[in-house]
């Protein structure tokens, strides 16, 4: 693999090995491109930041991985993804894939089922019937969403009922529910007070044992707490991809990267 | 690359095509053959009427007569003319009057129980609506042909009651519940965000309604009126009843007419099957379905339109 100098320092550095290798990925929506030729590696048990400005291809790069582009014709996708080694263009079976990735959306999704259902949903689907098996999950899974103390009275109400960010930590609880080897996180805490978004932010980190987690949030200081490196887009383009920190106070590759971080941007 | 994966087990056993991967093929092939025997069964049905009609097309078959006189005389002795002219227009006059009582009707219905009407009062009218959407064709034929027939000729001082008006009037009531129903549909499927924004503005009930909601809703309540324009076109039975079905291009409200539809129900079962009024007769289905397939086409067209827009 090329990999420009800045990268390989980076690369090396870190022993563990690679969930998602991602080269030249380019993404297309008929004449308009989305994402163009990105190249990077996310390794295992790390958070992954992806930071940038509206319209820089972020979203399109969560629903490429997740193979999205099955039921949109209009989305194109060009280049390679790499999921555990396997090229995800050749694999048959997407639902699989994608049972073994968790995403949460930018708005929260409650379903219109019950709480407990709502997280129970993706179990129940692999074939979990089991009601005591399932309640272990349930709550566990709320409790990791930080949720769990606010809903155990009330686990038959409506889940598209809840305030929007009980929602948004429903849709986490129900993300982590398929215990997911990847779990991709597209600025979760849009419709979550502060205090709730630093509670999950503090579970991130310790799931981080569990699973691979991209981020992506449009709050630099978000992705400075959390991630361990991470990649500043910018109309779809990768300008930077580093350890968090030295995006920060390090040396940067494209100096909008320090802009941009440093809120001197536009 | 691979051999440093950690997880190879899990890795290579989430592309097993499982279970629920055949059973969601299954279901994509039902769903499938489930929606092309509808296309299959429209073209089989236009297929057989065409037949039918086929022998009267390419024979005797004179378009500016079939179209353009308004003499339909299958049963003459001495000159038989086959002119729809007077049955188009029949049905045209008669679904434009329905129409232009239907749709304030159940435009403003509609408008009612989706936005202003709550709690007992709307599941009531509801009810009510969907009452009336269930009273079969001939019951209204029944009411134009004894009720409203010597009503309109106490009101207005004609000679006869079944004319445009009583047909009109019939297939307006008929059509608004559906219509009703259909609209309010569209009404309630706009999300309540939209409102609340547009609250906020400091916008007026009605406001919201027109500037929001209703352009939210705009292509259900053109399906809406569309529906009931088809209904009235085929329309056969209370038509057939309060119309007066007597040949004649409609030169006010008063007089009487008569529909495609209702001349093929009271006909088809005298002519001898592959005669030339029979043939004549489904040549008559085919316009209908013609007639039908246009403005459905035109529908379809304003929607993309307007979508676009």
């Amino acid at each position: 693999m090329v990999v420009p100098d800045s990268q390989v320092e980076v690369m090396t550095s870190t022993a563990t090995p690679i969930k998602l290798g991602v080269k030249n990925l380019s993404i297309k929506y008929g004449q308009e491109t989305a994402l163009d030729n990105i190249s990077l590696d996310i390794h295992e048990h790390e958070i992954f930041g992806i930071i940038g400005p509206a319209n820089a291809g972020k979203t399109s790069f969560l629903k490429a991985i997740n193979r999205m582009d099955v039921f949109n014709p209009e989305m194109q996708v060009d280049g390679l993804i790499e999921f555990s080694g396997h090229d995800i263009s050749k694999v048959r079976n997407v639902y699989g894939l994608r049972s073994r990735i968790g995403v949460v959306f930018p708005l929260p999704v409650g379903l219109p089922l019950s709480v407990y259902d709502n997280v129970a949903l993706a179990p129940r689907l692999s074939g979990e019937n089991n009601k005591a098996e399932l309640n272990v999950i349930v709550e566990r899974c709320l409790r990791r969403a930080a949720l769990w103390d606010e809903v155990k009275d009330r686990l038959d109400s409506l889940g598209s009922l809840l305030s929007g960010g009980q929602q948004q930590r429903l849709t986490i609880a129900r993300a982590l529910s398929q215990e997911p080897e990847l779990l991709m996180l597209d600025e979760f805490s849009i419709a979550v007070d502060p205090v709730t978004t630093m509670r999950i932010e503090e579970v991130l980190k310790e799931l981080k044992q569990e699973m691979t987690i991209i981020l992506v949030t449009n709050l630099v200081q978000q992705a400075r707490r959390l991630a361990d490196r991470t990649a500043f887009f910018l109309d779809g383009k990768c300008l930077d991809i580093g350890i968090t920190e030295d995006l920060f106070t390090g040396e940067v590759s494209d100096p909008r990267t320090r802009d941009y971080v440093e809120g001197r941007f536009g | 690359m691979n051999e440093k994966h950690s997880q190879p087990r899990r890795a290579v056993d989430f592309d097993r095509l499982n279970r629920a991967w055949y059973i969601d093929k299954a279901v994509q092939l039902l769903v499938f053959i489930g929606g092309i025997s509808a296309v299959i069964f429209i073209i089989g049905i236009f297929v057989f009427i065409t037949k039918e009609g086929l022998g009267f097309v390419i024979g005797d078959f004179s378009f500016s007569e079939f179209f353009f006189s308004q003499n339909w005389r299958p049963t003459s002795e001495k000159q038989t003319t086959y002119g729809i002219l007077a049955l188009i227009a029949g049905t045209a006059s008669v679904t434009g009057l329905a129409m232009l009582i239907a749709i304030p009707f159940s435009l403003g219905t509609a408008i009612y129980i989706a936005e202003f009407a709550t709690g007992k009062t709307r599941e009531y009218l509801k009810i009510t609506v969907e009452l009336l959407a269930a009273i079969p064709s001939v019951v209204w034929g029944f009411i134009g042909l004894t009720m409203m027939n010597p009503l309109i000729i106490d009101l207005f001082d004609v000679p006869v009651g079944l004319s445009v008006l009583n047909a009109g009037i019939i297939l307006g009531l008929m059509a608004a519940p559906i219509m009703t129903s259909i609209a309010e549909d569209a009404l309630k499927a706009v999300p309540d965000r939209y409102r609340e924004a547009a609250e906020a503005l400091g916008a007026t009930r009605w406001q919201v309604i027109f500037k929001v909601v209703l352009p939210a809703a705009k292509n259900g309540l053109l399906g809406a009126v569309l529906l009931g324009v088809g209904r009235g076109f085929g329309e056969t039975m209370a038509v057939l009843m309060a119309t007066g079905h007597s040949i004649n291009i409609p030169g006010s409200i008063f007089d009487s007419v008569r529909a495609l539809t209702a001349t093929i129900a009271a006909e088809l079962g005298e002519t001898a099957v592959g005669s030339q009024h029979y043939q004549a007769l489904f040549t008559i289905g085919i316009s209908l379905f013609v007639i039908t397939f246009i403005i459905n086409l035109i529908a379809d067209l304003i929607i993309r339109d307007v979508s676009k827009g």
